[in-house]
């Protein structure tokens, strides 16, 4: 049954959430999101990719002979993510240094080639770009949900970032100062429970999550 | 055969407009990025550097070509005479280039102060060069001009126990950057001159 353009990209946000339900993704997920700031800011990064890379291999998906698609979609995926990574660097510095290997390593991701895949190389142009917002929002929400449930257990904070930041002192709402630096969610005696901070904290935060995702569709 | 000619094609094609795209996109941010790693890597490392200077070390800058590179010079303004600068040379280190900042005396061509930028090193190990204000401050009042050598080499340089490839990347940038600063020198006096206010 054909979906309508609106349900492509509202599929991206509840029922095909990349990491909690194609479970794709998973890497980024649990190595960015130890603070808000960092998982802002590879969502943000990662639905550029995803936007660009969707509708270019949309708009080639007659010209792209089958049996060399893969090599020209990574060819595709790798330029845009080494422009992300050269904006990156020129605008929010910082970020950039914090985000490390893993912007590189969005070339790698298996939601954008998985989209490019198995949904771009078949589907039109404006179907491709609300699969693409769909997918991009959901996981920049996802990075955001586990990110916030790291950082406030795991280190008792919550930090939007300069990124994030700028952009709302450019609203109006706030100054920039005031989101850059942690927010101490927790009194002073609050003792963080590192282990939400480390590697297996995260995979057992990644498992609630996908627990707390099943419940719901029960 | 149709098929081979068409995958060669559209291959060449895509990497050609890719290559395109990215030289432009990075043409477009050079400056950018060159401005943002000076305020966030090398801005830190220069201040501490010319501390006390009466100046902006960042913004009073210029640059020298020494045999094709561009070398970019900070100025140090101290007592109103510029007579300090601060540059960087690199150095091979165990992980990849070592970036070195140097201040210099251009009075009496002694070292004022020395700090790692940018490394590759391990972390715990050779990041220490970096971190570790012991290591650096060991080459305070040392002149510019010898050969910078460890001491397991028999040189005077303390190595930093346990990274002695990483002392050595450091050593092979003082020692290149006593070469550029002895080359450049004439240039350097005649450009502190407008900077003197």
């Amino acid at each position: 049954m054909a979906k309508t353009i609106v349900q492509e990209f509202t599929k991206g946000l509840w029922d095909e959430i990349p990491p909690f339900r194609l479970v794709l993704g998973l890497c980024p997920t649990l190595a960015v999101t130890k603070t808000v700031e960092n998982g802002i800011g590879m969502g943000v990064a990662f639905t550029f990719v995803l936007l660009c890379s969707n509708i270019l291999v949309s708009a080639l998906r007659k010209v792209i002979p089958p049996k060399v698609r893969i090599a020209c979609f990574i060819i595709i995926i790798a330029t845009f993510v080494t422009v992300v990574e050269l904006m990156m660097q020129a605008f929010t510095y910082p970020l950039f240094l914090k985000l490390g290997i893993f912007i590189p390593l969005i070339v790698v991701n298996c939601i954008v080639l998985g989209r490019a895949e198995a949904f771009a190389s078949k589907k039109g142009i404006v179907a491709s770009f609300a699969d693409a917002m769909g997918m991009g929002i959901g996981f920049t929400l996802s990075l955001v949900a586990l990110g916030s449930l790291r950082e406030i257990f795991g280190s008792g904070t919550f930090t939007l970032g300069s990124m994030t930041g700028a952009v709302l002192s450019k609203l109006g709402i706030g100054t920039l100062a005031f989101w850059e630096t942690p927010m101490q969610v927790f009194g002073p005696s609050f003792q963080p429970f590192k282990f939400m901070i480390e590697a297996p904290g995260a995979f057992v935060c990644l498992g609630l999550m996908l627990c707390i995702m099943n419940l719901f569709k029960k | 055969m149709r098929e081979m000619i068409k995958m060669i094609v559209v291959l060449t094609v895509l990497s050609v407009f890719s290559g395109g795209l990215l030289a432009s996109v990075r043409n477009g941010t050079k400056d950018k990025i060159e401005n943002q790693q000076l305020q966030f890597v090398k801005g830190p490392a220069i201040s501490d550097i010319l501390k006390g200077a009466s100046n902006n070390p960042i913004s009073d800058r210029f640059k020298l070509t020494d045999a094709e590179t561009e070398i970019s010079f900070f100025v140090g303004v101290f007592d109103g005479e510029a007579r300090a600068v601060a540059f960087e040379s690199f150095g091979k280190g165990f992980g990849g280039d070592l970036g070195v900042m140097i201040g210099v005396n251009t009075k009496d061509d002694k070292i004022i102060g020395v700090g790692v930028t940018t490394h590759s090193e391990t972390p715990g190990v050779g990041s220490r060069a970096k971190s570790d204000p012991a290591f650096a401050a060991q080459f305070k009042g040392v002149p510019l001009a010898e050969e910078f050598k460890v001491k397991p080499d028999g040189g005077q340089v303390d190595a930093v126990s346990g990274a002695t490839v990483t002392s050595r990347a450091v050593s092979a940038a003082l020692t290149d950057a006593g070469r550029v600063y002895q080359q450049l020198k004439p240039q350097l006096i005649e450009k502190l001159k407008s900077f003197t206010k």
